[in-house]
């Protein structure tokens, strides 16, 4: 050991002595380090938006499709979770051939123009007007990933009766005629939304609530009441065929959701880190919120309500998580849990409609909570606004600024009149091209069977 | 020949069978059912949404056995499953008019 030690110390003296007879190398200009440090800081913001797409994408498969395909009956657990995957196919060619360009090309203040349509200028050059440290590419697949989610997020609605081809055609229509014009005014340059990018009524939304989530849930709502409750709902018995699969699902959604979020910074900086740990305290306090409020109200604590509180309060913390301080994330996750929890349990059966996981009670109830509590606890300490003169301009009501949860309620109010009126439209679209509902016959049988051909659990294969 | 059929506690089923073998007895077919008698069912509560689940999953054991033997049985198999609360299930006891071994036709008490 000795020996060996002695040995290689001799010949690092070597290195050592051959390096001080080099020629001392002329010290490195300014203009010689700038790009160098752009190309690090590039390098370390990619690595982390790569990470962050593919999180976002694990949300919807197999997240969202786990969470939704436990709560349905058995001969639907594969109809249900192939309406999630079969976004992660359209979704991502539509945004591929001119979704993108829509959302974020130019446009004017409620939609984009097609300048990026088919990927055109789309490359390994960053976009500076959106995220100047990462390719275009990066930030164009992080936001397809949004486009995806979001109208899987809706399937829950009308879940275990839906025609496949109806879902389909709906789901195209609706991002053409709501996603796409939501995303551009909220995000988009120009948008008229957009708080960053010089829209006239700037709403905070850090990473979706209104864009994602209040238009989604309140598309789920439309869907519900226009197609009507399912087969013998509420009288026949429809317990969740495996919480199991449920479970898995949410936690990979909380897992996900930090891609969501933090990724929403669209860097590997603190404001990253400060979205990260909103949005772990707003997924807690929520499923903490919800679990105490159906203890005292079945004197049982149940998983289920656990784990849709903590989608409840990952949902609630999404437009406030790159904007507040960590305790305010707590009190806006235990909000979200208790509201959510009465929107499920009370408000549903008190009007009967059949959103059959509950994606209004949870996305648009707890969306339009959270980007109202946005409003009221933003601060300029964790995101700072610049008006014309550069200076941090105050943010939301905690820094005296009222005036924005008045901002925050016009950015609701736009996303569930999109919402509403838009999926009105496109479901009597549907209804008259392909038809809505499956037959009786076929929702007896299940999705699995009468759409698929296939069944989700062959014990005795 | 009497068949033996007992409708058990899921959880009663590895007693029963250590029971069983213990006096002898070395066919039987096991099938996971559901049912209630007096018992009734339980509350199951999914999102506020109440389900009274009637249906309790059980076990059904049946075996054939020689008549001479048929109390012992009973008693063996009714001693492990009793927990003595209400739940516990039911045996019933048939005639059988016949047995036959498939592999060599074998028929009646040696058969089974």
């Amino acid at each position: 050991m000795k020996k060996i030690l002695s040995a290689s110390s001799l010949a690092a003296l070597g290195a050592i002595s051959l390096l001080a007879q080099a020629p001392p190398a002329a010290p490195p200009t300014v203009a010689d380090l700038v790009p160098k440090i752009a190309a690090a800081q590039s390098a370390g913001d990619n690595a982390w938006m790569l990470a962050s797409c593919a999180l976002v994408l694990l949300m919807t498969g197999p997240g969202l499709a786990l969470f939704y395909g436990g709560l349905v009956r058995k001969k639907n657990v594969l109809g249900t979770m192939m309406q999630s995957f079969i976004l992660m196919v359209i979704a991502t060619i539509m945004w591929a051939l001119f979704g993108y360009s829509l959302s974020f090309g130019d446009g004017n203040a409620f939609i984009g123009d097609m300048r990026f349509a088919m990927m055109n200028g789309v490359g390994m050059e960053p976009n500076t007007d959106y995220a100047a440290t990462i390719p275009h590419l990066t930030w164009m697949a992080f936001q397809m990933m949004f486009a995806i989610i979001t109208p899987a997020l809706i399937t829950g609605a009308f879940a275990e009766r839906m025609k496949f081809s109806a879902m389909v055609l709906f789901t195209i229509l609706w991002s053409l005629l709501i996603y796409y014009p939501m995303a551009h005014m909220v995000w988009g340059k120009g948008g008229m939304l957009n708080a960053f990018l010089g829209g006239t009524v700037p709403c905070l939304d850090f990473a979706g609530g209104t864009v994602v989530h209040i238009t989604s849930g309140v598309s789920a709502l439309i869907c519900a009441v226009v197609m009507g409750k399912r087969l013998g709902y509420p009288k026949e018995p429809m317990r969740p065929h495996s919480l199991v699969l449920s479970f898995i699902g949410a936690c990979l959604l909380w897992f996900g959701w930090f891609g969501f979020n933090a990724g929403s910074a669209l860097a590997a900086n603190g404001l990253a880190s400060s979205a990260f740990v909103a949005t772990h305290f707003g997924a807690a306090a929520a499923a903490l919120g919800w679990i105490l409020a159906e203890w005292f109200q079945h004197g049982k604590p149940s998983i289920l309500g656990g784990i849709s509180g903590c989608v409840a309060g990952l949902v609630a913390i999404t437009p406030a998580s790159g904007f507040v301080k960590p305790m305010p994330a707590l009190i806006i996750g235990f909000a979200a849990g208790i509201v959510c929890y009465f929107a499920v349990v009370k408000v549903k059966a008190m009007f009967g409609y059949d959103d059959s996981l509950d994606a209004f009670g949870v996305h648009g109830v707890g969306g339009t909570l959270g980007a109202i509590l946005t409003g009221v606890f933003a601060t300029k300490e964790v995101n700072a606004l610049k008006d014309a003169a550069g200076n941090a301009i105050n943010t939301g009501l905690v820094d005296g600024n009222g005036g924005q949860v008045v901002n925050q309620i016009i950015g609701v109010a736009i996303s569930w009149g999109i919402a509403i009126v838009g999926s009105f439209i496109i479901l009597k679209i549907v209804d008259v091209v392909v038809g809505l509902r499956v037959t009786s016959e076929q929702e007896t049988m299940g999705l699995d069977l009468s759409m698929h051909g296939e069944e989700g659990y062959n014990l005795e294969a | 020949m009497k068949k033996i059929e007992a409708i058990i506690q899921p959880f009663k089923l590895e007693e029963v069978k250590e029971a069983l073998k213990a006096i002898g007895i070395d066919g039987m077919t096991v099938t996971e059912v559901r049912g209630h008698g007096r018992q009734k069912g339980h509350k199951e509560v999914y999102r506020g949404q109440e389900y009274q689940v009637d249906l309790l999953p059980k076990m059904k054991v049946e075996m054939v056995v020689p008549d001479a033997r048929s109390e012992e049985v009973i008693s063996a198999l009714s001693t492990a499953a009793r927990t003595g609360k209400i739940g516990d299930g039911k045996i019933f006891v048939y005639e059988v008019a016949e047995a036959i071994r498939i592999r060599n036709d074998e028929r009646g008490e040696s058969a089974l």
